[in-house]
C-alpha cells in the first residue's frame, strides 16, 4: 500500500480511504491513483473520507465521477465520515447523477466562403450608402452656408489650412526632393546608354509634375491628416463633445467637418506646388551629379519642353484628392463608437480607403486623359 | 400649460429589439421629475427621442407644445437651444478652457459684446462654484468638477428645460452631495423644468417632484418619493432596494440547467 497515495483500496475491509488535499492542483494525481486500484469483486464498498483535510469543487467532483465509475463495475459505494463541506460540495456534483440524454454543444455558426463574400458585399454597399447620406447632408450645409456667409467659421478654416498645409511643408518637400532624385538616378541610368541625357529633363518634367507631385502629397496628407481627422472626431464623439454640439443647436457639419474639408481643399493644391518644386530640385542635383547637365541647361530645357498643361493636370488632381481624403476621414470620424479600440480601427481604415481612392482615381484620371489625348 | 414635455404611446425599436412599448411621461413644468430604471432599459435613449436625436417608431413625443419628431430640422435646432443638456462625461470641449466652454453656447447663439458674455459666464460659473477655475482646461478638473462646469454650459442659454444623464454616477459623496443640492437649486432659483435619468436611487428620490421607473420597455411604477417607496409590486422593490434576485433574476438564462452543463462532456476527465 503506497503511503502517500491519496485514495486508497483497504481490501480487508473493504473500504475505500480517501485522505490529504482533495484540491485542483492534486487532481492529477488523484486521478493517478485511482488508476492503480484493483478492484475487488462486486460488492458493497464503503468510502470513508475521514482522512481528506481539505476539499474543493474539483475534489468533489473527480470522487462523484469515479465513484460512478465504479458503479458501472457493479460495486455499490456508501459514504461516511465526509466533513459536512465535503459532503454540501458532493452533494452539489452529485446532482449530475441524472444523465441527460444528448446535449449537443453550441456551434458557433461559420460562414462559408460564398456566404462571407455575400456578406461582405452587403456591408459594403451599406457602408457606401451611409457614405454617400454623410456626403450629401454635408453638401447641403456648404449650400445653406453660401447664402449665409455669417455661419463660415474662419478661425477654424485657418487652423485646418495652418495644421494640415504649413505644417506639413517640410516633410512634403523633404519626400519630394528625394522621389525626385530616385526616378532622375533610375532613369538616367537608362538614358545614359542611348547618349540621350537631356531627355531627364522631359522624363523627369512631366512625371513629376502630371503623377508624383499629385500623388505622393496626396498619399502623404491621407496618412497624416486624414488620420488626425478620424482620430479627432472619434474622441469628440467617444467624449459625448458631438453630442453637447447637437444638444446646444449647433450642427457638427458647420463647425467641425465643413471647415476641415474646405481647409484640405485649399491646401492640398498648394502643397502639390510645393511638392512639385522639390521634386524638380531633386531632379536637378541627381542629374548634375550622374549625367553632367547643369542647372542651367535643365531650366533652360525645362521651359522649352514642359508645357504648361502638365502642371495644370497635375495641379487639377489634388482638389479631387483633397475631398477624397477629408470626406473619407471626417466620415470614418464620425462613425466611431463604443469604445476606443473602435478609433483605431476607424482611423486605419480611414488611411487604406484614402490612399486606395486615390490611387483608383488617378487611374481613371489616366484613363481619360489619354482619351482627351492630354 | 401644465406639462413642458408629454409623451404619449411611445414605442421604439432599434435592432428588432424593442425598448420601449406603450410608454406614457408627462414632465410637469418647474418640477424636477426624475425617470429611473435598471441599467440597460433606455434611459438616455429616452433623453434622445426627447431632444430628437432619435424618432420614434410610434407614439408622439411633445416638447412646449412641438411635436419633436415631425419639427424641421431648423426648428429643431430652435428647440434644442432651449433644452440643456448634461452628458454622462461631461462633453467638455477639450480643446477650450473652463471659461470658453461656458461661453461656446453663447457665442454661438447670440450677438453678445465679449464683456457681456464675460459676466454671464462668471455668473454661471459662479453658480456652480467654479469661478475660480475658469482658466483651467477640462484636463485638469476632477470627475465632479468637470460635471458642474458641463451643468453650468446646459444652462448659459437659460433653457426652459434641462436634462440630466447619470450626473450622479462614478461620483464621490462630497461631490454627489454637491451636484444634488445644485440640481435643485437651479431648478428652483431659475423657473427651469429638470429631467434626471439616473439609477442612484437614494439621490434621485431626495429632490425628485415625481419620479417613474421604467423597466422592460415600460413604466414599471410612478409617483411621489413618498409614495413610489411604499409600491409593493415586487419589480419596483427589487430596484429601489437593490435586491440581488427577484423578478429580474440573479442568473441570466442559460439553455441548459447546471447540472445538464457540467454532464455535456464531450472528452473524459
Amino acid at each position: 500500500m503506497n503511503a502517500h497515495a491519496l485514495v486508497v483500496l483497504d481490501t480487508q475491509a473493504p473500504r475505500l480511504i480517501c485522505r490529504g488535499e482533495w484540491s485542483l492542483t492534486n487532481l492529477s494525481k488523484i486521478k493517478a491513483d485511482f488508476q492503480k486500484i484493483v478492484w475487488p469483486y462486486p460488492q458493497v464498498l464503503t468510502v470513508d473520507g475521514q482522512a481528506v483535510t481539505r476539499m474543493d469543487s474539483a475534489g468533489a467532483w473527480l470522487l462523484a465521477h469515479s465513484l460512478k465509475e465504479i458503479a458501472s463495475k457493479g460495486l455499490e459505494t456508501s459514504l461516511q465520515h465526509f466533513s459536512e463541506q465535503a459532503q454540501i460540495l458532493l452533494a452539489l456534483v452529485e446532482k449530475r447523477a441524472i444523465e441527460p440524454a444528448y446535449i449537443p454543444i453550441p456551434v458557433l455558426k461559420r460562414r462559408n466562403g460564398i456566404e462571407q463574400l455575400g456578406y461582405t458585399v452587403v456591408q459594403q454597399l451599406v457602408e457606401l450608402k451611409n457614405f454617400l447620406h454623410f456626403t450629401g447632408e454635408l453638401a447641403f450645409e456648404f449650400v445653406g452656408g453660401i447664402f449665409h456667409p455669417q455661419r463660415w467659421r474662419w478661425n477654424e478654416l485657418a487652423a485646418v489650412i495652418g495644421k494640415t498645409g504649413v505644417q506639413a511643408l517640410p516633410i512634403i518637400a523633404l519626400l519630394s526632393f528625394m522621389i525626385g532624385v530616385v526616378i532622375a538616378y533610375q532613369m538616367g541610368n537608362q538614358l545614359r546608354n542611348y547618349g540621350a541625357n537631356v531627355f531627364i529633363v522631359n522624363l523627369l518634367g512631366l512625371s513629376v509634375l502630371r503623377e508624383f507631385g499629385p500623388l505622393i502629397t496626396a498619399i502623404m496628407v491621407a496618412g497624416r491628416t486624414g488620420s488626425a481627422f478620424t482620430a479627432q472626431l472619434g474622441i469628440m464623439k467617444l467624449n459625448q463633445e458631438i453630442d453637447a454640439l447637437n444638444t446646444m443647436g449647433v450642427t457638427p457639419g458647420q463647425l467641425l467637418l465643413l471647415p476641415r474639408l474646405l481647409g484640405l481643399l485649399i491646401a492640398l493644391p498648394l502643397l502639390t506646388m510645393w511638392a512639385d518644386i522639390f521634386g524638380i530640385l531633386g531632379g536637378i542635383v541627381m542629374t548634375k551629379n550622374m549625367l553632367d547637365l547643369t542647372a542651367y541647361d535643365f531650366l533652360h530645357r525645362f521651359h522649352h519642353e514642359i508645357p504648361l498643361r502638365a502642371l495644370f493636370i497635375g495641379l487639377g488632381k489634388a482638389p479631387v484628392f483633397a475631398l477624397l481624403i477629408g470626406s473619407i476621414g471626417c466620415f470614418q470620424g464620425m462613425r466611431v463608437q463604443g469604445g476606443a479600440d473602435s478609433v483605431g480601427k476607424q482611423t486605419t481604415r480611414s488611411v487604406v480607403l484614402a490612399i486606395f481612392f486615390i490611387i483608383v482615381v488617378d487611374a481613371i484620371f489616366s484613363i481619360i486623359f489619354s482619351r482627351l489625348k492630354l | 400649460m401644465k406639462n413642458l414635455v408629454e409623451i404619449n404611446k411611445l414605442a421604439f425599436q432599434r435592432n428588432n429589439r424593442s425598448i420601449f412599448k406603450d410608454v406614457d411621461i408627462f414632465i410637469p413644468k418647474g418640477k424636477v421629475t426624475a425617470i429611473m430604471g435598471p441599467s440597460g432599459t433606455g434611459k438616455t435613449t429616452l433623453l434622445r427621442l426627447i431632444g430628437g436625436q432619435l424618432l420614434p417608431n410610434k407614439g408622439s413625443i411633445k416638447v412646449a407644445g412641438q411635436e419633436v419628431p415631425t419639427l424641421r430640422r431648423s426648428a429643431l435646432y430652435l428647440l434644442r437651444k432651449r433644452i440643456g443638456m448634461l452628458f454622462q462625461t461631461g462633453g467638455l470641449f477639450t480643446h477650450l478652457s473652463v471659461f470658453e466652454n461656458v461661453a461656446f453656447p453663447l457665442r454661438e447663439h447670440t450677438q453678445l459684446t465679449n464683456a457681456m458674455i464675460r459676466s454671464l459666464v462668471l455668473m454661471k460659473l459662479e453658480m456652480v462654484g467654479l469661478r475660480g477655475a475658469m482658466h483651467l482646461m477640462p484636463s485638469e478638473l476632477s470627475g465632479g468638477m468637470a460635471r458642474r462646469v458641463a451643468l453650468a454650459r446646459a444652462i448659459a442659454l437659460d433653457p426652459d428645460l434641462i436634462m440630466y444623464d447619470e450626473p450622479f454616477s462614478g461620483q464621490d459623496p462630497i461631490s454627489m452631495g454637491v451636484l444634488v443640492k445644485l440640481i435643485r437649486m437651479l431648478n428652483d432659483t431659475l423657473g427651469l423644468t429638470t429631467v434626471i435619468v439616473s439609477h442612484d436611487v437614494q439621490e434621485t428620490l431626495s429632490i425628485a417632484d415625481y419620479a417613474y421607473v421604467i423597466s422592460d420597455g415600460g413604466v414599471i411604477g410612478q409617483g411621489t418619493a413618498s409614495s413610489i417607496n411604499k409600491d409593493t409590486s415586487l419589480q419596483l422593490q427589487q430596484f429601489l432596494r437593490g435586491l440581488p434576485d427577484g423578478p429580474v433574476a440573479f442568473h441570466y438564462p442559460a439553455p441548459y440547467s447546471l447540472e445538464e452543463d457540467l454532464m455535456s462532456e464531450t472528452t473524459d476527465v
